[in-house]
């Protein structure tokens, strides 16, 4: 297992103050946990994987990630099991997007 | 609409099987109550240990459920896992809840977790019959895709209703076990027919250890939990109950043991033409099969 953080300061979006998992820790896929956490501002988030060395693919993935989305005071945690970058993507987006649902 | 059961996640099966909006998770995923054995084997973790548990409401009755994640390494019991189930049980009994609703979808024990995965399956087996004792029904749920075996198939035949679709699974051992012990000519663990045969719901319904068969869909899962809800009657084991079903295992062990192949017992018990089963549609099925069927007492 690797284990990887990253933290993004200045965000804009701030999410609501509830939690939600999406993604299941399965071959080829991986667990989203998201939250609202008081981070002054910062978006953190810690990846637990057990595919070793493909630290700069995470950190371009999760840069990706927070410009498009400029998260405020958010904790993510992901439990991966070998997801290619694009499911990584898609189901952080899947996770920010329950979490905006209800202030539509 | 209808909604694939097997397709769905552990987290979309409750959320369909349940009424709207009535489920409260217990030690949901931002607790992260996760196995201590798997970090330690340096193997991936999972924030709820590969079970959900919870309230909720079912046909507008206060239940408690659970449901395992398949996904997560074959929806096995580690000692998280299995005492999040025994609390959910034992929770029930304190709070007098209309009935247990379990989502089974597991190989049996986590082979990883040794000894403190074995003793957490035995806990559940005995916190189910502690609940049925307190006069609350357990109902066991099973369409998945990994089936329900091992030590789960035995909890799932300590509940008092087994509900199932032809696609779940249930028995002791899994078909490459059986292989590996027995040799490829005993069980050929690769013929997928043969398998789903053996051990899928629409042979587990002809021989009486399953109690309704429904097709793979959420919501034909959640009508036969409410109406194995309402039905349940009187939901603890008596004496008389466990020698009935002791005496129906001898009897059916007695008539098939020979048989070599579930057509076979199908044929045996009836059925006019066996080699159909398979291809016959829930509904279909289970009117052709309720003059031929063995009923379990229990």
């Amino acid at each position: 297992m690797e284990t990887l953080t990253f933290r993004f300061e200045h965000g804009q979006r701030r999410l609501k103050a509830t939690s939600e998992l999406v993604g299941v820790v399965s071959s080829g896929n991986l667990e989203v946990l998201i939250e609202n956490a008081v981070l002054n501002g910062a978006c953190a988030i810690e990846v637990k994987t057990a595919a070793r060395g493909f630290g700069a693919i995470w950190e371009a993935v999760m840069q990706d990630f927070q410009q498009r989305w400029q998260l405020a005071d958010t904790r993510i945690s992901i439990n991966d099991m070998g997801a290619t970058p694009a499911v990584v993507s898609l189901r952080l987006d899947q996770a920010v997007e329950a979490m905006v649902e209800e202030d539509r | 609409m209808s909604a694939s059961y097997l397709e769905a996640t552990a987290r979309e099966r409750l959320l369909a099987v349940l009424d709207a909006d009535s489920f409260s998770e217990l030690l949901p995923p931002a607790q992260r109550v996760v196995s201590p054995h798997l970090g330690q084997l340096d193997a991936p973790v999972s924030f709820d240990d590969g079970v959900i548990v919870g309230e909720g409401k079912l046909g507008g009755r206060a239940v408690m459920a659970a449901a395992q994640e398949g996904g997560f390494m074959g929806g096995a019991v580690g000692e998280v896992h299995g005492a999040k189930l025994v609390g959910l049980l034992r929770r029930a009994v304190v709070k007098q809840a209309a009935g247990v609703i379990l989502l089974l979808e597991t190989g049996g024990v986590r082979l990883h977790e040794a000894n403190a995965g074995l003793i957490a399956v035995s806990e559940v087996m005995r916190a189910v019959l502690e609940t049925r004792a307190a006069g609350i029904p357990v109902i066991v749920l099973v369409g998945g895709a990994n089936g329900c075996f091992g030590g789960m198939g035995i909890v799932a035949r300590c509940a008092n209703t087994v509900i199932m679709s032809e696609e779940g699974r249930l028995a002791m051992s899994g078909p490459e076990v059986i292989e590996t012990a027995n040799g490829v000519e005993e069980f050929d663990s690769r013929d997928r027919a043969l398998v789903w045969r053996t051990t899928g719901g629409k042979h587990r319904y002809l021989t009486g250890d399953c109690q309704q068969l429904v097709s793979d869909d959420t919501e034909a899962f959640r009508a036969a939990a409410i109406a194995a809800l309402d039905q349940a009657g009187d939901a603890q084991l008596t004496l008389a109950a466990l020698e009935a079903e002791q005496e129906m295992l001898r009897r059916r062990i007695a008539t098939f043991g020979h048989a070599d192949d579930p057509m076979d017992i199908w044929a045996e018990l009836g059925v006019a033409r066996p080699e159909t089963v398979p291809m016959l549609e829930a509904e279909a099925f289970t009117t052709m099969a309720q003059a031929h069927r063995i009923v379990s007492p229990a």
